[in-house]
């Protein structure tokens, strides 16, 4: 094994030098943002601008949520080295009982979603439990669930077939934008405000975590790659949000994404939790040694994921305003798709679920893109299943190489 | 010279940073029961490895000479060829599969393109008849004892039509009557004209069976010992398998302070339903503050067993009996995250299997068994962690660019370092280290015996689980020598030496 002398990372280096040590230490990560703009500008060119249109963008904000929200709650079951396959249905079947209780029940909106939500939280426990205290391996417990939640979902569905949803809030949820101070004529103020306060944040903890590094002599990159890359950070930002302001504003959906992202990133990242997480992943006879519950870290992971299934469920029934019997349906593939685009490792122990969202994007430009084309749904899962084993293959040779 | 069945000559076979087998000669007679002996680490493993093709025709130096002509073994089944057999220590069958199978699995018997089920299980029954096993050979191998399926194996290698049966430690993990047995039958297969060699650490075995002894000691043939010719004492073969200079120099310990004993194992008993056997009879020892008790013994003796119950981690197995005393308070240990907090800490002899998370940086192992301390709220404070992690690695020395420095890519000395750093963060009352300094090199070896002795002053109490002798009697206050699952003697350290604790390691009941 050979160490890294200490006197050449102290070194100056000039700065050419140093972008390439930083695109081949960060290759993995790169690549990703790479082929996002790719796919973005590929769709942007081929389908004369409609791709890059504030209205699609608000409609692959929303087509994208439920998966978000999905892909989000599968990277931690993969860091575990674990699967769930049943999230599809899991989510089909919430979403249908959501439906059932708004509509035919007339239950107010308020009652409906934290009790689906709980629904959820059940279903996540009693296949964590099954994995961690019955020891059946994971795939076979959520390859059960998907029976199980499929066939539930058409036996609550097979009298009404369709359940249309009329209540004006729950499906606001993933149609609806955030409300506006009116200030300035055709452009929402809000929106804009938001990506101002969004831009500071960034700037403001990136130069916090700078000079913390730096306090401890760590390597930090250099000056100048740094505001470029601040900068780079802010123009992306505020590009979107300034298309967005002038159509209808920030949707919804991608707030609540947000928020999900912003908790979880800081579950993993800030907590003994999170810690624990990436350590059972990495060696999980290590952690138990170390005096970590593996056991119940896997649970919580599982009950997470049933929580997130159903609010997946949720947005997805609350976007097409109805719940019908096959809603669902291949969800689990973008879902884990996501995850692996963005950078889980095959054999656990690493991934960022804000990596995760930009493999989300990815997964779901490449529908909406395709979509806009015309391209047939069988052969969409054709290019998506191409792009996804690519992006995996390339993980896998990147981390033997380093 | 063709009354010898294999020459070994000048074999010498190195791995990087060590030399493994250093101009080792060894000569087998045919038809006889040749013993290799030596500690752990002498080399027996190795010479078997090379013999059998395992460590293939090119990749060591010098000759095996087999039935009279130099042989060039690329791998395993070239020897097997030949008629060399080798079983292993940890055995090699199919559980779910049947007997027959388990037999000829590798090299079936054909009928054309298929399979002759009906021969393969008629020469089953044969070749059983031969090790004298009684059994239907349409049962499921699982469904024997470690014993039975001992003699499955010498059964297979006789189907093979061996003509020399290596057999590694084979009575290592049988009970008594099961090793009476097989050594019976490895008797009756010299009647029959096969030759055998047999590793083993049981010298009272060794001695009765054994025409020939070979001892290795450190990668060299120390000598061969006829036995057919007279009696050969146990101590004799014991002298020629320690007699080594310490190389190793260890670090004084400038002010020894012992104080009372604060830990004490009583009647602790663990039985493997796995085995079918206790792993660990009655173990009684107790430490004192401020002491470092080493606890000796060879592979397979029960020291890891031992440690690791103590820890609360029991893979398979289960404590019947005993009792763990802290302080004098009698401690109720389920699971590591207990024993952590009672203030025991277990350092790995598998540093990458059980110990750290490679694909992890040196400041998330260090901080990963205490957490605890480092939460405000349910935030982890990353400014006192990487304090923490500083400081050791400055205090311990550990040679690293800097804390987040991925541990997968340390040397094998600073990966210990940073288990070390992070059972030390945990502030334990007793630290159990097994095997500290195994596969690193010399000086980080000096560095780890500087901090146990600065360990120690501070009133910490060690463990110290080791199988290199010279190790143990140069860190030691006091040590026990376990076999067995037994402790078979305790030692202080004046009284210790080398010949007084082997003697102890191979005593079998």
């Amino acid at each position: 094994m050979a160490e890294i002398n200490e006197t050449a990372v102290e070194e100056k280096v000039s700065l050419g030098i140093e972008l390439k040590t930083l695109a081949k230490r960060n290759l993995r990560d790169y690549m990703m943002y790479i082929v996002l703009v790719a796919i973005v500008i590929f769709f942007s060119v081929v389908t004369g601008g409609k791709f890059i249109t504030a209205g699609n963008i608000t409609n692959l904000f929303n087509q994208a949520a439920y998966v978000a929200v999905l892909a989000i709650g599968m990277t931690l079951i993969l860091i575990l080295r674990q699967i769930d396959l049943s999230v599809g249905y899991v989510a089909g079947f919430s979403g249908a009982v959501a439906a059932i209780l708004l509509t035919n029940n007339n239950w107010p909106v308020f009652v409906v979603i934290p009790l689906v939500l709980l629904i959820g939280l059940c279903i996540g426990m009693y296949q964590g439990i099954l994995v961690t205290r019955v020891g059946v391996p994971a795939f076979v417990t959520t390859l059960a669930g998907m029976f199980i939640f499929r066939g539930l979902l058409g036996v609550i569905t097979s009298k009404s077939g369709t359940i249309v949803i009329k209540n004006e809030a729950f499906n606001t949820l993933n149609n609806g934008f955030i409300p506006d101070i009116p200030i300035f004529d055709g452009i929402h103020f809000m929106t804009i405000l938001i990506g101002i306060i969004a831009v500071i944040l960034v700037v403001f903890t990136q130069i916090r975590a700078r000079k913390n590094k730096e306090r401890y002599n760590f390597r930090v990159v250099s000056l100048p790659i740094f505001v470029t890359m601040l900068v780079l950070v802010s123009v992306v930002i505020m590009v979107i949000v300034t298309v967005l302001a002038k159509w209808r504003g920030i949707p919804w959906s991608a707030v609540i994404v947000a928020a999900i992202l912003l908790g979880y990133n800081f579950l993993l990242n800030k907590t003994k939790l999170g810690r624990y997480i990436y350590g059972i992943g990495g060696n999980d006879q290590a952690a138990e040694l170390s005096g970590v519950n593996v056991k119940n870290v896997m649970l919580f992971a599982f009950c997470s994921m049933g929580v997130l299934a159903s609010l997946a469920g949720i947005l997805y029934s609350s976007r097409l305003q109805s719940a019908t019997p096959q809603a669902g349906a291949a969800f689990e593939m973008d879902a884990i798709a996501s995850s692996y685009i963005g950078g889980v490792a095959v054999s656990g122990g690493v991934g960022k679920v804000t990596n995760t969202i930009i493999g989300t994007l990815v997964i779901m430009s490449l529908t909406n893109g395709m979509n806009l084309m015309g391209v047939d749904t069988f052969m969409q899962y054709v290019v998506k299943g191409i792009i996804f084993i690519l992006a995996v293959a390339f993980d896998v040779r990147t981390r033997k190489n380093n | 010279m063709s009354d010898f069945i294999l020459q070994m000559k000048n074999i010498t076979k190195t791995f990087p940073g060590v030399r493994a087998l250093d101009n080792v000669n060894f000569d087998v007679k045919r038809g006889e029961i040749h013993c290799l002996v030596g500690e752990n680490g002498a080399g027996k493993s190795t010479l078997m490895k090379v013999l059998s093709g395992v460590y293939g025709y090119g990749t060591y130096d010098g000759d095996i000479v087999y039935n009279g002509e130099v042989q060039h073994f690329k791998g395993i089944a070239d020897s097997e060829e030949k008629g060399i057999g080798i079983i292993y220590q940890e055995l090699a069958l199919i559980p779910e599969l049947s007997v027959y199978e388990n037999i000829f699995f590798g090299h079936e018997i054909m009928n054309g393109k298929v399979i002759d089920w009906n021969e393969t299980i008629r020469r089953s029954g044969e070749v059983l008849k031969k090790v004298r096993l009684d059994i239907d050979p349409s049962a499921k191998v699982k469904n024997f004892g470690v014993g039975t399926q001992q003699l499955i194996e010498i059964a297979k290698a006789l189907s093979k039509n061996v003509k020399l049966l290596i057999l590694d430690e084979p009575t290592a993990s049988l009970n008594e009557d099961d090793s009476q047995n097989l050594l019976e039958i490895i008797r009756e297969l010299k009647e029959q004209g096969v030759t055998c060699i047999m590793i083993s650490h049981k010298l009272k075995e060794v001695t009765a069976i054994a025409d020939t002894i070979t001892v290795l000691r450190d990668g060299a043939t120390i000598c061969s010992m006829d036995v057919t010719a007279g009696k050969i004492d146990e101590n004799e073969i014991i002298r020629n398998m320690v007699g080594r200079e310490i190389t190793n120099i260890y670090p004084e310990r400038e002010n020894k302070n012992i104080g009372d004993v604060i830990f004490e194992i009583k009647d602790w008993t663990a039985y493997d339903p796995r085995k079918g056997r206790e792993i660990l009879h009655h173990v009684n020892i107790n430490v004192r503050k401020g002491e470092i008790v080493g606890l000796q013994g060879l592979m397979g003796a029960g020291r890891t067993e031992l440690a690791l119950s103590i820890f609360g981690n029991t893979p398979g197995y289960r404590i019947t009996e005993g009792e763990i005393c802290l302080e004098g308070k009698s401690l109720q240990i389920k699971n590591p995250r207990q024993s952590i907090s009672d203030g025991i800490a277990y350092v790995s002899e598998d540093r990458k299997g059980n110990g750290l998370i490679l694909i992890q940086d040196i400041k998330y192992n260090n901080t990963i068994a205490n957490l605890q301390e480092l939460v405000q709220g349910v935030v982890i404070n990353e400014n006192e962690e990487i304090k923490v992690a500083n400081y050791y690695k400055d205090s311990i020395n550990i040679k690293a660019p800097s804390i987040e420095q991925k541990v997968g890519n340390l040397s094998g000395g600073n990966q210990q370092k940073v288990q070390l750093a992070k059972w030390m963060f945990v502030h334990p009352k007793i630290l159990i280290l097994d095997e500290p300094t195994r596969g690193i090199d010399v000086g980080a070896k000096y560095e780890i015996y500087s901090l146990m002795n600065r360990l120690v002053e501070e009133g910490m109490s060690i463990i110290m689980i080791s199988s290199e002798l010279s190790e143990v009697l140069g860190m030691s206050d006091r040590l026990y020598v376990m076999s067995e699952g037994t402790i078979t003697g305790e030692l202080t350290r004046e009284e210790a030496t080398e010949e007084k604790v082997m003697a102890l390691a191979i005593k079998s009941e």
